[in-house]
């Protein structure tokens, strides 16, 4: 029998970093912007978080002085602040510049990467401490700390109330988001400077203006979600490459809920699901076909976006001037 | 003061052609530049003087002939991935899939070796795995092709899905195949016959890699700006509704375009495995299809310039990686210095076809105040 108890829980703890991921892009991406870097993004987020909870850490005497506000406000502001910077590059090169945004999203992604990588390997050589690696177990736990009688309701506390209040962040981003694009005037300046910057030009919004915003908030969701990833999932420890191709996996959730958020909050669980399906599907010795489960993710994505693309209905297009860089003497 | 008649501070101006000497000055400038913010930032870390940072790295690229050697055949590999992706980039489309493709066309090189590697006489064998990388670099690429020729899919998302297809494919086959059993990797494959191994000019490891690679640069330069269908790619790339209206077959254009791509990947894929590695892995192109995508639009997707290009982005991996091993770091402060230096360049196209000309009148009207 299928452990759908044990399972549905895993899956949406893959889903959340891939769920604030895909948020963000989606906000990027309805500005115009083919945010590339936001696998490199979501590293930045995740080492940024670690270096101030690994700095607030170690400027304790014991983790018993740890103050429950400042651990989780520092980790929280340093990622926001890295993502806000790595949001800002892009921004200042696609929009300010009018770079290709292909070529700048993947030097970011190169550059995010590797940042992430290098301090997350040598940060405690850079501080000179004297612990074993980056273990923060205590941020951790007030990450993941869950609702306290989560754990006396059965089934339903350990699908529903299990999780760190990062997830359901994510959840209330995603619908936030959803509701801003659809329902406000803001979100309707947006889908106009992605659908025709110069039709929203001519109508007097700041486009340039809006390109920022969009990107720049974009980023900083996604980058909560390298957040969740090392203080939530992974404990607290970081360990070099380990967060993947979870970046990606988040663009590509994008075409996937055809750039609606709200659909995200279930197609994110999905996603998860598919992710970590080949743990649960009795293969027997046969372990390479495993990793074709795990292409599963990638081949629907594929589907979707050929569907889409066959279907050619207008709302489930991507922004029209998507990948573009928008120059108002140019007609 | 008159506000209203003031025009923005800024005025940003699209520049007419600048003589080439000018751009590529610009661009120097420019790589100086990152130079310099390279060094400081490594100067914070290390707090090692920047001149000796750079003499490492010259040193790590250039300290001894092996290094040397290893320096020009990654050149010449990630030079052959570039040249895969620049017709279609000329084209506009952004085939940022050359990673799937590569390691595709890897794996069909792999299959022969493994599967035919005791059946077939050796030239044979070899002309099969030729073939065979070919054939599936081109198959890889011409899906998300005929998909974006007949309904218009974004490629640039496809292509890049179709990276992960491949690298799970791999390791579903790096598992079929793992020697020994439980390994988890496939080692060197035909170890003791060397079957399939491609042949070694003299003592030469790398130089029929770098041979291939430089005639191909020059087969591509060729194809792009001498031949028709390079004329029919610039022109579905400059405006595809020229392109229909002068009778060009744009859908036709772009599937044959992607399978050439593709199958310039492939052979890539073909040098790795048959020609250096003799093994199959899942990260085996090591991002290459994404570095590539950025060397050949540095190089303005001109195959001449790219052999710079890649020199540039080669260089800076070795020597960097060096310089994490003289100075402890970790190997990923390669990735940052790349970065970085990559944005400056990204950066310093803007002043090459954009002109600022600042407010003009400001001055003048200070003075006739005063």
């Amino acid at each position: 029998m299928f452990d759908f108890v044990s399972f549905i829980p895993r899956a949406v703890v893959q889903s959340i970093p891939l769920l604030l991921g895909s948020t963000g892009e989606t906000l990027t991406e309805k500005s115009g912007n083919l945010n590339l870097g936001i696998p490199g993004v979501m590293y930045v987020g995740a080492i940024s978080g670690v270096i101030g909870a690994f700095l607030y850490e170690q400027s304790l005497p014991s983790a018993e002085a740890m103050n429950g506000v400042l651990a989780i406000g520092i980790p929280l502001c340093a990622s926001l602040l890295g993502s806000l910077l790595m949001g800002l590059l892009y921004c200042f090169l696609t929009v300010t510049l009018r770079a290709n945004q292909n070529v700048t999203g993947l030097a970011l992604t190169t550059f995010g990467v590797g940042f992430g990588n290098f301090f997350g390997g040598s940060l405690i050589k850079l501080t000179g401490s004297e612990v074993p690696s980056i273990a923060l177990s205590a941020t951790s736990a007030y990450f993941s700390r869950s609702l306290p009688f989560a754990s006396k309701l059965g089934w339903f506390g350990k699908i529903f109330l299990s999780y760190g209040f990062l997830a359901y962040a994510a959840i209330i981003i995603a619908f936030v988001c959803a509701y801003i694009l659809r329902h406000t005037r803001v979100g309707l300046h947006l889908r106009a400077v992605g659908e025709s910057p110069n039709t929203a030009d001519a109508a007097g919004i700041n486009v340039n203006r809006y390109k920022y915003v969009a990107t720049c908030a974009g980023s900083m969701i996604a980058g909560l979600g390298g957040l969740y990833y090392v203080m939530d999932y992974a404990c607290g420890v970081w360990s070099n490459d380990a967060f993947g191709d979870r970046g990606w996996l988040a663009i590509a959730l994008v075409i996937f809920t055809i750039w609606r958020p709200n659909v995200g909050v279930l197609a994110s669980i999905l996603f998860g699901g598919l992710y970590i399906l080949y743990l649960f599907i009795p293969t027997g010795t046969n372990l390479a076909v495993k990793e074709l489960y795990k292409m599963l993710p990638y081949v629907v994505t594929l589907i979707v976006l050929v569907a889409t693309s066959m279907r050619n209905k207008r709302e489930d297009q991507p922004p029209a001037s998507l990948g573009l860089a928008y120059f108002r003497e140019e007609r | 003061m008159n506000k209203q008649n003031q025009g923005p501070l800024v005025h940003i101006v699209k520049r007419g052609a600048l003589p080439w000497y000018c751009a590529w000055g610009i661009r120097a400038a420019a790589i100086v530049l990152a130079l310099l913010a390279c060094a400081l930032v490594t100067t914070l870390l290390t707090g090692e003087d920047p001149i000796q940072i750079y003499a490492t790295m010259i040193k790590g690229a250039f300290g001894t002939t092996r290094k040397v050697w290893i320096l020009f055949q990654n050149i010449a590999i990630l030079l052959c991935v570039s040249l895969a992706v620049t017709p279609a980039f000329k084209m506009r489309f952004w085939n940022i899939g050359g990673e799937g493709q590569v390691l595709i066309g890897g794996l069909a090189t792999a299959a022969c070796m493994i599967c035919l590697g005791d059946k077939l006489p050796n030239w044979l064998l070899i002309c099969t795995m030729v073939a065979a990388s070919i054939a599936a670099g081109a198959i890889w690429a011409v899906i998300p092709a005929i998909f974006k020729a007949k309904w218009n899919t974004n490629e640039t998302l496809f292509t890049l899905m179709m990276n992960y297809v491949a690298t799970q494919l791999v390791a579903f086959f790096v598992i079929l195949w793992e020697v020994p059993k439980g390994a988890g990797k496939i080692g060197i494959i035909n170890q003791s016959t060397e079957a399939g191994w491609l042949p070694q000019i003299g003592d030469y490891k790398y130089l029929l890699n770098i041979l291939i690679v430089a005639a191909l640069t020059i087969l591509m330069y060729v194809y792009l700006n001498y031949s028709k269908h390079g004329y029919e790619i610039a022109v579905v790339g400059e405006s595809e509704r020229t392109a229909r209206y002068v009778g060009i077959k744009v859908e036709k254009v772009i599937i044959r375009t992607m399978l050439l791509s593709g199958a310039v990947c492939g052979i890539a894929g073909l040098l790795l495995v048959g020609g250096t590695d003799h093994t199959i892995t899942t990260t085996i192109a090591n991002g290459r299809g994404f570095t590539a995508v950025m060397v050949s639009w540095l190089a303005k997707f001109n195959p001449i310039f790219m052999i710079f290009t890649s020199f540039l982005l080669v260089f800076l991996d070795r020597g960097a990686s060096e310089i994490s091993t003289v100075f402890g770091l970790n190997q990923s402060f390669a990735d940052i210095l790349t970065g970085i230096i990559l944005f400056f360049i990204i950066g310093c196209e803007f002043f090459i076809s954009y002109k600022i000309s600042f407010r003009k009148s400001a001055r003048k009207e200070g003075k006739a105040n005063v």
